[in-house]
């Protein structure tokens, strides 16, 4: 049996002293476009940095690649959510450039090698001309392209990407999400994608790990994403609801919407 | 003018604090603690009065203070809960504190007003030998950990999870500012730290250099600043602490000046 790429076992991860995953346990193979899905606080980022080896589970374990995770050994590039931007001046390319061999110390020269793999992540993003601007001249759309950029270098296996598409318009999430889907399939590389909407996400992704309550639900978008499998996830009842060719997901009652998809585009 | 002595150490050592400054005051400003080096300088404010209280050389007791207070600030920076009122209480009690042990000294008067606007004329050619170790030494360390600093400085989630430790950088660099500050401070005075610290590495910045130009850039404008300051001091007779303060601005404004007709 193949090695799961990601592998959670009754995996608990607090945060702010509040539990976030409860004894969760999944199982994702290698080369999956998986969409991480939950509302705020649902566990999203702390999965990530659990992931990672950034935070310690209080219990359970979390296997990469069937090894226990390590901090910085290990085949996993990762796109943080874009809250800030420090390096408002610099340009993109320096960016981009400071995460290659980051972690040694020494000046941060770049060789001609290391200029050649910089350039070739932008390349890969259709980034390399926004990249010569100052960070601070880019749109959250461009600059989540050199976010991108950064997460390919070093040759990763398994990209975590944490709202890829938070402040974009839904025609540039469309756009970055069938890049990622392309990129991925072209590497074969295993991308979990975090996610608040996954219309933009829907014919593209393999499977959906829905997190709610600190719980989670691996499976695929008609198996998840359905009334009584949502009702037992978020342990009170919600609808899913199709109108209009959309999905959307709603609290029993009281006509909160939780999450929508849009069904018309199952096609790539 | 280089027939006197004391001028070709002043000379020197603005070298020297140049060398330091440019590069470390890149970091700071990239990072967003421009105001980290105003606060050391004020701590080792106190730390050089108690230094001359004890008959130890100010300079000792500034780098002493500044380092110290730099390297908590790093192991604290973020767990302060109301950080602004807790700077402002530490940055008053230091110059309470200085204000203290400068009363008890027989020349008071002349030793606040070096500390506070710097007395570069007033450094002694054997001091240079400190000054030279401790801006090898600075630079050397920065040069160690500048690459994972650089790192950390832009993408501090991304450098975390490929394991940069985020808290060493920071402890780390923040005792490299407090050096930084006690050699700038022998320049500028305490309360002037933040123009040849600042400044330069701020217009650097703007103009748009990467890191290793922008800091090679950082240290030659500090260097016209410091020694435009002791020329213009010179002609004028007036401080020379006065006049770096006013190139930092002019230096400040000239570079947003052009990054302003580049479009930047």
């Amino acid at each position: 049996m193949m090695t799961p790429a990601i592998k959670a076992e009754q995996l608990s991860v607090s945060y702010g002293g509040r539990r976030v995953l409860d004894q969760v346990s999944f199982a994702i193979p290698p080369g999956s476009f998986v969409a991480v899905l939950g509302g705020n606080g649902a566990g999203k980022t702390s999965l990530f940095r659990a992931i990672m080896g950034l935070s310690t589970p209080e219990r359970g374990s979390v296997l990469v690649e069937g090894q226990p995770v390590g901090r910085g050994c290990m085949p996993v590039g990762y796109m943080p959510q874009m809250r800030r931007m420090v390096a408002g001046q610099i340009s993109g390319w320096h960016m981009v450039a400071a995460a290659l061999q980051g972690r040694a110390w020494g000046l941060p020269w770049c060789s001609a090698h290391a200029r050649a793999e910089v350039d070739a992540a932008l390349d890969a993003v259709d980034a390399r001309e926004l990249a010569a601007r100052p960070v601070m001249s880019l749109s959250g759309g461009e600059r989540q392209r050199l976010l991108l950029a950064q997460a390919l270098l070093d040759h990763p296996r398994i990209l975590l990407l944490d709202e890829p598409l938070a402040s974009l318009d839904p025609a540039r999430m469309r756009e970055t999400t069938r890049r990622i889907y392309d990129l991925a399939r072209q590497r074969g590389l295993t991308v979990l994608f975090s996610t608040h909407d996954i219309n933009p996400l829907m014919g593209f992704m393999d499977s959906v790990l829905y997190l709610a309550h600190g719980k989670a639900l691996l499976g695929s978008v008609d198996d998840v994403m359905t009334t009584p499998a949502l009702s037992a996830l978020y342990g009170a009842p919600v609808e899913v609801v199709r109108a209009n060719g959309r999905l959307f997901v709603v609290a029993d009652g009281g006509g909160d919407t939780l999450h929508c998809c849009d069904c018309a585009e199952h096609t790539r | 003018m280089f027939a006197y002595e004391f001028m070709r150490t002043a000379f020197v050592a603005a070298f020297l604090a140049a060398f330091v400054c440019g590069p470390v005051g890149w970091f700071l400003v990239l990072r967003g603690q421009s105001f980290a080096s105003h606060a050391l300088s004020h701590v080792g404010f106190a730390g050089a009065a108690a230094a001359l209280l004890w008959g130890q050389p100010a300079l000792l007791g500034f780098g002493l203070s500044a380092v110290v207070s730099g390297m908590g600030m790093g192991v604290a920076s973020d767990r302060v809960v109301g950080r602004d009122v807790m700077i402002g209480l530490v940055l008053s009690l230091a110059m309470g504190t200085g204000a203290l042990c400068l009363h008890f000294l027989t020349r008071s008067a002349g030793a606040a007003t070096a500390l506070l606007f710097g007395d570069i004329l007033g450094i002694s050619p054997s001091s240079l030998y400190w000054l030279a170790a401790l801006a090898v030494g600075c630079v050397a360390a920065l040069a160690v950990i500048s690459r994972p600093l650089l790192f950390a400085s832009l993408q501090p989630e991304v450098a975390e999870a490929r394991g940069v430790n985020l808290r060493l950088l920071d402890v780390l660099f923040l005792a490299l500012v407090g050096i930084a500050s006690a050699m700038c401070s022998q320049i500028t005075g305490v309360l002037l730290v933040f123009t040849l610290m600042v400044a330069p590495a701020a217009a650097s910045l703007r103009l748009g250099f990467g890191p290793m130009s922008g800091m090679g850039v950082a240290f030659c404008l500090a260097l016209i600043e410091a020694w435009g300051g002791l020329y213009l001091s010179w002609l004028t007779d007036c401080p020379a602490s006065f006049w770096i303060a006013l190139l930092g601005s002019v230096v400040f404004a000239s570079a947003n000046g052009v990054a302003h007709l580049r479009g930047r």
